[in-house]
Parts: structure tokens; sequence; C-alpha cells
């Protein structure tokens, strides 16, 4: 079983890297001309060819361009002439960062809320959060950002932006970083708190709930031993998707908050029209997505036995 | 205080809009109609009149608006007061002129994407599932894989291959979300065509186009409507997002999100302005999410 849904994760992993690098061959004319313009000479030209390697047929560019991948060379940017391995270097650490601190506050109060409303659901608890929570869902993340810097940067309480310097610690980090977190598990608690309500009220409804509710349990043991157990397949999916989600949701809020991520550096790419880098960084997004879901598939299969043992 | 004060203000506003709305809505509607506006949630309401607001304010737009467009009528970043009621922008535009503009672009790009993607998609999706054998498999695989990326992360390198203009942005959200709509329409679809009355109609010799508008789409369009909801929400939000960005719908086009990037400063100075076309886009999908939560509760007929 899970040996079968990792062979088919490479797999994915493998038409994901055809798709991001072939999307340019989509281009009707030239990739070169349409980068430098209609007034390019011949021979800008064909020196932009060569250094994209654009005289080369496809599948041998697609060649040379994953072994360097898989070695950590992704080329060279265009827009500012330095190896794209050593800026994306610098700021993945950053982004991945910023996307764990968001998951660290997101993943337990989503869990919390969602069991809570579930324990008490049709209450006044209930249906607030559950309105509060579609109201979340629906709201851009810049206007999330903006009012969360109203609110609480405003008065001097957090910072705005996030500046990192040689000498900022883990500490300084912490705080510079916590209205874009704060942003980002707004966002993403929302869903993340439905889909744990849904997911446990769908099981109060079977026999062996209602056995440990005649045996006289308190509610809250009923929710916690009996029923989180069992809810917790659907559960790690969604917690997986939504810090999947976190992948994409942080281009945005890195740009509000100035922070130094991957999505910023994304951003400037695809202003100047930097493909190279705008696939290194899309590739990686992507494998992180990937790979995510498939530890979902993986961490669901494992916790349950029926079906770890599926004939 | 004043965070307490907003707070209040726009639950009693919530309450207020919600109870008209519910009311006039169930004095006009006809008289088969009546239970539903009846049974309908506050939070229906509220959306369904927040959404009748937006469609009169874009399709009114010239008349509503004080000023033209993209006028230039006097120095940048003026404080709230007359006869410029919300300011104006970097430029010294009027900022509640280019709001009322920006109804109709934001909101018209967004409808014009969502609908694109919807024909495009739900076309597909249900002749894949009526044809079925490879030509299923081999649409269905592609979907698959260009589902693997991440769909903002897509359109971004899209975007870089083709350029930034309103055109492409179009095609590339549209061509994003259709695989989406693909999706659904295919899974749909699929419990459709196994159906008698499909034989029935192959049997009569009914063509492909019209099994696909006669017989499988009447019976598909309570799923896709809701979808239609949701997606348009997902476009509206990327398009904002992307022209936020600065890579989207592009100046001197009243736009929301570049309206948010163009006057984000005055955030620092404790000025709301910047907020106002943000929140106006928050309150559009709120409103749609709230009338589509509805309606899928009402065809789930799920009664709590």
């Amino acid at each position: 079983m899970i040996g079968q849904r990792l062979l088919l994760g490479v797999l994915t992993l493998f038409i994901i890297s055809v798709v991001i690098f072939g999307a340019t061959e989509l281009l009707p004319g030239d990739l070169a001309r349409e980068l430098l313009g209609q007034s390019a000479t011949e021979e800008t030209l064909a020196a932009l060819r060569e250094q994209l390697g654009l005289n080369d047929p496809a599948p041998l560019r697609y060649w040379n361009w994953l072994a360097g991948v898989l070695q950590g060379d992704f080329g060279m940017s265009m827009a500012t002439q330095k190896p794209i391995s050593e800026l994306v270097g610098a700021r993945l650490g950053n982004t991945l960062f910023l996307a764990l601190y968001a998951a660290a506050l997101a993943v337990p109060f989503a869990l919390l809320l969602g069991v809570l409303a579930a324990l008490w659901r049709n209450s006044i608890f209930d249906r607030a959060s559950n309105a509060l929570a579609l109201t979340a869902i629906s709201f851009p993340e810049f206007f999330v950002a903006y009012t969360l810097i109203f609110w609480l940067a405003q008065s001097g309480l957090f910072p705005s932006m996030v500046r990192i310097t040689g000498s900022t610690t883990t500490g300084d980090l912490l705080y510079m970083a916590f209205l874009p977190a704060l942003t980002l598990t707004l966002v993403v608690t929302a869903h993340m708190m439905r889909m744990t309500r849904a997911a446990i009220i769908n099981l109060l409804a079977s026999p062996y709930i209602e056995m440990a509710r005649l045996k006289g349990m308190s509610p809250i043991r009923v929710v916690l031993r009996h029923a989180v157990p069992n809810a917790l397949a659907p559960i790690i999916n969604v917690v997986a998707l939504n810090l999947a989600y976190l992948i994409t949701g942080v281009v945005v809020v890195e740009v509000v908050f100035v922070y130094p991520g991957l999505g910023q550096l994304m951003i400037d790419a695809v202003s100047n029209r930097d493909i190279a880098v705008v696939q290194a960084i899309a590739l990686i997004f992507a494998s992180a997505y990937v790979l995510l879901n498939l530890l979902a598939d993986v961490l669901s299969t494992i916790i349950n036995p029926r079906l770890m043992h599926r004939k | 205080m004043t965070i307490l004060l907003s707070i209040v203000v726009g639950l009693a506003l919530f309450f207020m809009i919600g109870f008209a709305a519910r009311a006039v809505l169930q004095a006009f509607a006809p008289a088969h109609h009546k239970p539903t506006f009846r049974d309908m949630p506050l939070t229906a309401s509220f959306g369904l009149a927040v959404i009748l607001l937006y469609i009169f304010v874009a399709v009114f737009a010239p008349l509503i608006a004080p000023y033209g467009e993209s006028e230039v009528l006097g120095a940048q970043f003026l404080p709230w007061a007359s006869p410029h009621y919300l300011g104006t922008d970097k430029l010294g535009r009027d900022m509640l002129t280019r709001l009322i503009y920006g109804a109709r672009n934001t909101v018209g790009i967004a409808f014009a994407t969502t609908a694109l993607a919807f024909f495009v998609g739900s076309f597909l999706g249900i002749w894949a599932a009526l044809v079925g054998g490879w030509l299923d498999q081999w649409l269905s695989r592609f979907v698959d894989a260009l589902m693997a990326i991440p769909a903002l992360i897509f359109s971004l390198l899209l975007l870089t291959i083709f350029g930034t203009s309103v055109l492409t942005l179009i095609l590339v959200i549209a061509a994003v979300d259709a695989t989406r709509v693909y999706r659904l329409a295919r899974s749909v679809a699929q419990g459709i065509v196994v159906m008698d009355f499909i034989e029935a109609a192959r049997l009569r010799g009914e063509g492909m186009w019209r099994l696909i508008r006669r017989e499988i789409l009447p019976n598909a369009m309570a799923p896709l409507v809701a979808e239609f909801g949701l997606r348009f929400c997902f476009v509206f939000l990327s398009i904002s997002a992307l022209s936020f960005l600065g890579l989207g719908i592009k100046p001197p086009t009243a736009d929301w999100g570049s309206m948010v990037r163009e006057n984000a400063t005055l955030i620092t100075f404790g000025d709301i302005t910047p907020l106002l076309p943000a929140g106006a886009i928050a309150l559009l999908t709120v409103a749609v999410n709230f009338v589509v939560d509805w309606q899928l509760h009402r065809a789930s007929g799920l009664k709590e």
C-alpha cells in the first residue's frame, strides 16, 4: 500500500517537473524575442538564445535542467546574473520558518475549536464560530494582513515589517514574524476547524458512540477517547491540505510584510519575467505541496489498521 | 474602544440588512417560492442583499460616481472631506469614484473569467464522462497533472511566460480554474450517464451536443450552480491577489486589488482608506459564500 503510494508520489513529482519546464514551450513564438521585445537586435537575441540554451532540442534541455536541479543547481538568474541556488538558498529557510510558525499556531488552535464546536454543536458557540469561519475563509489575505497592521502595528505593539540581518536572534524573529504568522493562521484555521467539526459530528451518530454514552461517559471523554481517534484520518488530510495551502499563502503575506522569503523573490521574478527563477521556485513550491499530500496519505494509512491490511 | 464600537455597528447593520432583505424578498416572491424565503437564514438574506447591491453599483457606476474613473482632481492623499468624501489616492484621483468603478472592473472581470472557466470545464468534463474510454483517461490524467501544482503558483508561472495583461490574466485564471470545474462536472456527469434515460436518448439517435445540453446538463445543474458561486469566490480572490501583487489589472483601470497596493503606505499613518477596497472584496466573497452555503444546505436536504 504505502510503497505504491510513494511510487505514485515520485511519478507526480516527475510529471510536475515536465509541466513546469514544458510550459515555456506553449509560447507560439520564440521565448527570447518574447522576453526582449520587438526592438531587440538579432545579435542580442542570438546571445540570449545561447545563454538560455534555446538552440538545443527541448527534451535535451529538459534533461540538462533536471540533472542540474537534482544536484541543487537551478541555473542563472537573468535579471540579477547570480546563480539561482544562491538567491533561493537564503530565502527558503525564511519561508519555511514562517510556514512552520504559522502551522504551530494554527493546528492546535483549529483542532481545539473544531472539537469544542462538535462537542457543543448547535449552541451559540458553534453557530458563531461557524459564521466566523465562513467569513474568515472568504477574506483575501491582504485584507486580514492590513487589518492586523492597523490594529496591532499602529500602536507599536508589533513591527509591520520584517528585517532580517546577521545579528537577528530566533527570539527577535519570532517577535518580528508574529503578524505575518498570525495572518496565515487566521486564513487557514477556519477551514481546518470546519473539517474537524464535520469529521467528528459524522462519527457521533455511530452506534459505538451511543454505547459509550449509554455507559454513562462524560461527553468530553466520548469525543476525545472514542470519536477523535477514528476521525484522525480526515483531520490529518485537512491539516496537510492547509499546510500545503500555507505554502502558496505565504506569497501574498510576504509581500505585505516585506518578509524576505521565496514568495517575494517569485513575485519580483514574475514582474522581471525572469523565467528560470520562476521555474525554480514553482518547482520548490509544487514539490512541497505534493510531498505534504503524500505525507498525509501515508500517515492516514498508517493510523488506520483497516487500510494497512486491505485485501 | 473604536474596535468594539465598529464590531457593534457592523453586527447591527448585518441584522438590519438581513431582516429587511428577508422581509422584502418574502413580500415580492411568487406564491410558490414564499416558503423558501421564509426559512432562509439571516446570513443568506444578508448575502443576497449585498450581491444585489454590488450588481446595482457595477451596472450604474457612471451614474453614481461623482467624477470620472481616472480623472486627476487635486492634491494626492487628501483626507476624508467634502467634496472628496473618501479622500484622494496617490495620484489625486477621487477614492469614492474609483471604488465604484472598481465594482464594475474587478467584479466584471472575475465574472467573465468564472463563466469562461465554467463553460470550458463543464463541457469537457461532461464530454469526458459521456464518451469514456481513452478520451476520459487522457483528459483526466492531464487535469490531474495540472492540479498537482498549486493554483496561484501555476498562474504565476503562466503569467511569466505569456506576459501580464488583462486578457492573459483572464485566460490564465480561467485555464487554471477550468481544471477544478472539469473534476466536478465529470464526477457529477458520471452518475448521470449510466441512467436509463440517457441510454434511451442515445438509442433515439440524439447527438453529442443535444445529449449534453438537454439530457445531462439539466440534471447536473444544482451542484454546478453551487460550485459556480464557490469558484467565483476563488477566481475573484486570485484576481485581486494578482492585482495586489502588481501582476493583474493595471492602472489607470480602477481595480480594488491594485488600489490596496497603491495606497498601502497610508495604513502605517493610521488611515484606513486602503482597507476600503480590500473590505469591498471581502464583503462580496462573504456574501456569495453565505448564499452558496444556504443553497448547499437546501440541496442536501439537511434539517438539523
